[in-house]
């Protein structure tokens, strides 16, 4: 099937080379950094992760959300998400190949990484963070290739990915839950140490990841002859998962603040101080946690109005419930978790020019593997459709 | 006398000798030895080695009275650990430094507190906790408690720089080495290794030291003012200061159980 | 035919390329590293049962997981002798040239010296 996706018109190679250029830039970033230290990067003793592993974070979620397509097709029979269900995969698969690379630019010894599988730590939330991560990546590669390889030959898909499919289930919800253990089994770090972090992080994951996957496949009826919804309700019926995953996202953060504010414990409250107003005069993420939050709530209000069915007004509005949660998770989350440090001060953190580099690089990479995964798809079911 | 190229091939072995000497000449070298040998060889530890079931340390508050018992403290480690310096706060490395009361036991902190007090400074260092969070997150064991005396130890050989035990320390003990530190130690200490660029590092209370059967650096160079013993036993100085008089630990509300314990006020003897 | 043809081609033009060195060293006389004698049997009597300069390798790093890992720091070899691990000890006073010379002969690039000090010119 592959070679599908190496036959295109002017546009698609113009996109692809656009990418590589950009992937180049990210590469040339990271030998930078391979050859001279993660000091090259912003962060510092009091802020040891930055944007690296605030990406990595967010992206688990995007790959998780790939299940609120798979479990209404495959478990429920909702045959409406038919066409998207394979969009839903292939974005997994790029994203959790993101994900991998988010990791591999943080560590400070790449080329030792494989010892996390060479001595491996029961007691390590990261161990299992990679066993899970790596496991699903397989399993959207089985599942993902099959169905397009049975969808190809106009059969049904084979018996035996079945189970792998449901399999899927459960493991996307893992893959979210191991990440948020990451953070929330750590004493002292009291914006992570919370019990509802998992609980949050899939919310917001249910929203952006349909969010993002809903704006592609308006790309791809925009740009293919495929149409991912050809006025079958599939994209209303995912806006309705968007729409309440992201009101129950914002419901935990309200639980939150909540209950920072009115146990008045000091400890809980600095770091919602120091994202929403700044801490001892320092507000580097003050406008940042602003333009989210009055993102979420136009997100929100778009989508619970009939403005949802509106052309113009359901990109915008998906768009800022994926800016929302990009902003909440892939920015603040990590970096607000160190401030104040374990000394009760504030080190800010800014990402520098080649830490930036590096994470566009790597987003192309992202980009590129969808390009190419869903010029395949979908030159399979423009063959299909004739 | 040189060794001709045919007896050296000889005694490395073609493989060696093409640069392919790598692990699969030998996997299992411990059954190799064994079928060879006359007696299969052992480890050991030093004979002279100091040991202990716990290791503990007391910091006397009342020693610590003019700028100079502290930086001959500070020094004293920064010296023989190659700890170098960078010159910024952002790459900054260092394993025993010294902040005041209100940051060091931030929830006990108080408006109150004369001036004279809210100065005083506390040395802080790795706590060597006995439940250390650092140790469960580490993915590669790289961070890990010795069994037999319950020393928090770092190897370096094996850690990846991925830096989830500086995430998990309340302490703020751990400093990951952002550059390539030997440029920036002032005289380097051959007899210790210095860290390589992407590792985390923290104090060790002085492993090197303890199996030569000598006390921590900082212990030596303290006068009195930090005392260093085996917690376990009951005779020991640290357990007398420790069961006896009123000492404080850091962040103890979080369970990690510090073994450095803090001694305010404690100017008469034991 | 055409296609068979090609692939060919393409193989001998593959093969001729790997085997460059091979051809470019071929008839030159190779010398083996400078290394004294009394000092390669003082290395092999480390571990008398084994290949010492094969195997060192492996001895060595678990020689350090023991050291690191469990603070065993002196090896007892199957002589019966008594050895402090310690790859400074082991490596003579700088101007020792025996682990770097066949070291370079080999074309290995041991980390080793990135952080222990060692012989001259052993560090990259
Ligand atoms: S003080 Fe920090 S680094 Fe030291 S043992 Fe405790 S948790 Fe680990
Ligand atoms: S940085 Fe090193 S010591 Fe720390 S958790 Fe990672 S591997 Fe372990
Ligand atoms: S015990 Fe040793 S390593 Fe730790 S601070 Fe003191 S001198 Fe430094």
């Amino acid at each position: 099937m592959f070679e599908k996706a190496l036959t295109g018109s002017k546009r698609y190679w113009a996109w692809i080379f656009f990418l590589l250029a950009v992937i180049a830039l990210g590469v040339m970033a990271y030998l930078r950094q391979f050859n001279e230290g993660l000091g090259l990067t912003g962060m510092s003793r009091d802020v040891s992760w930055g944007l690296y592993i605030a990406q990595f974070t967010f992206l688990v979620g995007v790959a998780a959300s790939a299940v609120m397509l798979v479990t209404p097709y495959y478990l429920h029979d909702f045959k409406r998400f038919g066409k998207l269900v394979i969009l839903g995969e292939f974005l997994a698969i790029a994203a959790v190949i993101m994900c991998i690379l988010f990791i591999f630019v943080d560590v400070g010894q790449p080329m030792r990484i494989l010892n996390v599988l060479l001595y491996p730590q029961l007691h390590s939330v990261m161990f299992y963070d990679m066993c899970v991560l790596a496991g699903y990546l397989v399993i959207n590669l089985v599942v993902g290739w099959t169905t397009l390889g049975a969808e190809k030959k106009g059969t049904p898909p084979p018996k035996w990915v079945k189970p792998i499919i449901y399999l899927s289930i459960p493991w996307a919800f893992s893959i979210h839950t191991v990440t948020a253990f990451l953070y929330a089994g750590l004493p002292g770090r009291f914006f992570w140490m919370t019990a509802i972090m998992a609980a949050r992080f899939l919310a917001s994951a249910f929203a952006a990841g349909p969010a993002l996957l809903i704006l592609l496949a308006l790309l791809v009826r925009k740009l293919s002859k495929f149409d991912p919804d050809p006025g079958i309700g599939a994209i209303q019926s995912l806006v309705k998962i968007i729409r309440y995953a992201m009101i129950a996202n914002v419901f935990f953060y309200i639980c939150e603040v909540f209950t920072a504010f009115y146990s008045n414990s000091p400890d809980e409250m600095a770091p919602f101080k120091y994202v929403f107003f700044g801490l001892d005069g320092h507000t580097s993420l003050v406008p940042f946690m602003w333009t989210a939050a009055v993102l979420a709530i136009v997100g929100i209000a778009l989508l619970i109005f009939p403005t949802r069915e509106n052309k113009v007004l359901l990109p915008i509005a998906l768009l800022s419930i994926f800016l929302a949660n990009w902003i909440d998770k892939g920015i603040v989350l990590i970096i607000a978790g160190f401030v104040p440090n374990s000394f009760e001060r504030v080190t800010e953190y800014f990402p520098s020019g080649n830490e930036i580099s590096i994470v566009v690089g790597i987003y192309a990479i992202g980009a590129l593997i969808i390009t190419v995964l869903y010029k395949i798809a979908i030159s399979v079911r423009e063959q299909n459709q004739i | 006398m040189s060794v001709n190229r045919r007896q050296f091939l000889k005694r490395a072995g073609a493989l060696t000798a093409l640069g392919l000497g790598g692990s699969f000449v030998l996997t299992g070298i411990r059954g190799k030895i064994a079928d060879a040998a006359s007696q299969t060889p052992s480890y050991q530890k030093q004979k002279q080695g100091l040991v202990a079931k716990h290791w503990a340390m007391v910091v006397d508050m009342s020693k610590f009275k003019t700028e100079e018992d502290i930086e001959r403290v500070i020094q004293s480690c920064d010296t023989i650990h190659n700890i170098p310096d960078f010159g910024n706060k952002k790459d900054e490395i260092k394993w025993i430094w010294k902040d005041d009361f209100e940051h060091t036991f931030t929830e006990s902190k108080n408006e109150y507190l004369t001036e004279n007090f809210k100065e005083l400074p506390f040395m802080i260092m790795c706590n060597h906790c006995e439940n250390p969070p650092c140790v469960k997150a580490c993915p590669t064991g790289a961070t890990f408690k010795r069994a037999d005396d319950g020393i928090v130890m770092m190897d370096y050989h094996r850690c990846i720089g991925c830096r989830f035990c500086m995430g998990a320390c309340p302490f703020g003990a751990r400093s990951f080495n952002y550059r390539d530190p030997k440029p920036h130690i002032k005289t380097i200490n051959p007899d210790f290794p210095t860290r390589t660029i992407g590792v985390v590092e923290k104090c060790t209370f002085c492993v090197e030291r303890l199996e030569k059967g000598l006390k921590p650096a900082c212990v030596e160079a303290s006068k009195g003012g930090l005392i260093f013993g085996d917690l376990d036993d009951t005779n020991s100085e640290v357990r007398k200061i420790i069961s006896s008089k009123f000492t404080i630990r850091r962040k103890s509300e979080l369970g990690t159980q510090p073994s450095v314990y803090y001694l305010v006020g404690g100017e008469e003897s034991v | 035919m055409h296609k068979g043809g090609r692939i060919i081609a393409s193989l001998i033009i593959f093969v001729g390329l790997f085997t460059i060195p091979f051809f470019y060293n071929m008839g030159k006389a190779n010398a083996g590293p400078e290394i004294d004698a009394q000092q390669l049997a003082n290395f092999q009597s480390i571990e008398p049962s084994i290949n010492m300069v094969a195997n060192h390798p492996q001895l060595f790093n678990q020689w350090r997981n023991q050291f690191v890992q469990n603070g065993q720091t002196v090896y007892v070899n199957s002589e019966g002798k008594s050895i402090d691990i310690s790859l400074e000890k082991l490596a003579g006073d700088s101007s020792n040239q025996f682990c770097v010379s066949c070291h370079n002969y080999t074309a290995v690039k041991p980390t080793c010296w990135d952080c222990h000090s060692g012989p001259e010119g052993a560090r990259k």
